[in-house]
């Protein structure tokens, strides 16, 4: 395309490490906890792919902390998706919602990264056909800013102001091998219907 | 995935398994409260069916509702075509009527694929049985109840298992499909049947053939009974059906001489005391109904696949014969 795209990508940066992870866990499962009053009817459901990651080691995590096995679940928004026509249909992960369900309790979702909201917003309507929390809040790794949708984190690991043009990418060491957060010029893969627009006026964005 | 499925050969392994996979993960719904996703919301499903089906009918139209598809049920029996209206001529209307997709089925084998690679129709056409054809959805339902019995689990296929089918194969779609998906999933398949009821050219067929029941019992891990077709049959195929029963039909003390595991399983409908007896048919160890339920959760999967994403970009063929018309 344009030569101004082909200016060398910058290689990706990390912006928390393994213990820099740990640590936020331990900190978002507290403050779980804290606003929860004791985390009784706390149910934990990740999303996937690395939601389900997180919301493992939190549910690790919360167990030492309050000596209660939390229910945990993962849940797979796919169905729910408000983009599902502009891919090929895809493979689902499975869902999986603890036996006691989820009426009446509060339910704290799980994702890595929280960008556009879209998912959240998947994930929502997901819960709306699996049943009636008392209470629906969001835990996030990261939040990268621009979203889409009014959806906000109640639990937020890093705040990680970005431009459209970056990446943000998690890395967990159950599927990745190592535990990162990286920050870097994103590939033209992009997914975001706003990543896409951006990137088709980049040539009028200032440097 | 291709656009259509019309023949059981058109999936490769990983397609069946991703049928499969994703079937699994739609049986979940069933035992929530609100049993329906919002995927298919605004697009429209038709169901034409120029055969008589209660099983197959239903079966898609709750998966087309679960999914919140629009349904039309086109049924041949008090529509144009008592009048005298061609298949061409039906699929023009349907087309102009703006149908994501069609699912067929037709008493002339071929009548779906010919649906497929016409231009009449733009959107995905599903055989849901056609003449003495095929049956790919009833032999994925089948599949997935095997993999549940046998080797249980996403991913898992049907490696080595052994898939006894006896009845009237000469007549039966859902052989023919079952033969080319089991044995794209690594199954073997034996066959059954009277000489008179296997069809021509068999020893091409991915399967071996055996007229003794008996035998096969203590090497079948499922044993899919058929039943005996009599509405398509113009002339004596066996000298009286209480013969037939006691050479080709499986009781109790057949049953007993399955090895422990092994599933007895009917596409329906079951006409008892004639390929099966009514021990058997109520016996734990008879899937029929739960064939059944597994039934909607493939047609799911199916519709999903072919229907949910961005439409398949195979680009519809201009029929130069039809066109010059």
């Amino acid at each position: 395309m344009t030569a101004h795209q082909e200016s060398a990508p910058r290689p990706p940066h990390q912006v928390l490490d393994g213990t820099d992870i740990a640590r936020v866990i331990t900190r978002i499962a507290h403050e779980i906890v804290e606003r929860a009053k004791g985390a009784e009817d706390v149910v934990l459901l990740g999303i996937h792919t690395r939601g389900v990651h997180l919301a493992r080691r939190l549910h690790a995590r919360l167990a030492q902390i309050t000596d209660q096995d939390i229910p945990l679940g993962t849940l797979d928004i796919t169905m729910y998706r408000d983009d599902l026509r502009l891919k090929p249909a895809r493979a689902l992960e499975h869902t999986e919602i603890p036996p006691g369900g989820i009426d009446g309790r509060l339910v704290v979702l799980v994702d890595d990264v929280l960008f556009s909201g879209r998912t959240i917003r998947a994930a929502l309507d997901a819960l709306n056909d699996i049943g009636r929390p008392r209470a629906v809040q969001l835990a996030v790794l990261v939040d990268r800013g621009h979203r889409e949708l009014p959806i906000r984190a109640d639990y937020v690991g890093k705040n990680l102001p970005t431009s459209l043009r970056e990446a943000v990418q998690v890395r967990l060491s159950d599927r990745d091998g190592v535990d990162a957060v990286l920050v870097g010029d994103r590939d033209f893969a992009a997914r975001s219907s706003q990543a896409l627009a951006a990137q088709a006026t980049e040539s009028h964005l200032p440097e | 995935m291709k656009r259509h499925l019309v023949s059981a050969a058109d999936l490769t392994r990983d397609d069946a398994l991703l049928v499969l996979d994703t079937a699994e993960e739609l049986a979940q719904l069933s035992g929530r409260a609100v049993k329906k996703l919002p995927t298919l919301r605004g697009r429209t499903v038709v169901n034409l069916f120029f055969e008589d089906s209660t099983r197959t009918k239903t079966s898609f139209e709750v998966a087309e509702k679960r999914l919140s598809a629009d349904v039309i049920n086109f049924s041949a029996k008090g529509s144009s075509v008592s009048k005298g209206e061609s298949l061409k001529d039906t699929a023009l209307t349907l087309q102009a009527m703006g149908a994501d997709a069609v699912v067929v089925r037709h008493h002339a084998s071929g009548a779906p694929a010919r649906l497929a690679q016409s231009d009449w129709l733009h959107g995905s056409v599903i055989n849901a049985g056609d003449g003495t054809h095929e049956h790919p959805t009833q032999a994925l339902l089948d599949a997935f109840t095997m993999r549940r019995h046998l080797n249980p689990g996403a991913g898992n296929d049907l490696a080595g298992r052994r898939v006894t089918i006896v009845g009237d194969i000469l007549h039966s779609r859902v052989a023919r499909s079952n033969v080319h998906l089991l044995t794209t999933l690594g199954a073997q398949v034996t066959f059954v049947a009277p000489p008179t009821l296997l069809p021509i050219g068999i020893e091409n067929w991915p399967c071996e053939v055996s007229y003794d029941l008996e035998s096969v019992l203590p090497k079948t891990d499922a044993l899919m009974m058929l039943r005996v077709q009599r509405e398509r049959m113009n002339a004596a195929f066996f000298p009286t059906e209480r013969e037939y029963t006691r050479r080709y039909g499986v009781d109790g003390p057949r049953m007993s001489r399955l090895p422990e595991h092994a599933i007895v399983m009917h596409p329906g409908p079951m006409v008892r005391g004639m390929e099966i007896t009514a021990e058997v048919a109520d016996s734990p160890r008879c899937t029929v109904v739960e064939q059944v339920a597994n039934g909607v959760s493939v047609r799911m999967a199916v519709l999903y696949l072919l229907l949910g994403g961005a439409t398949l970009t195979d680009t519809p063929r201009t029929d130069s014969v039809e066109s010059a018309k």
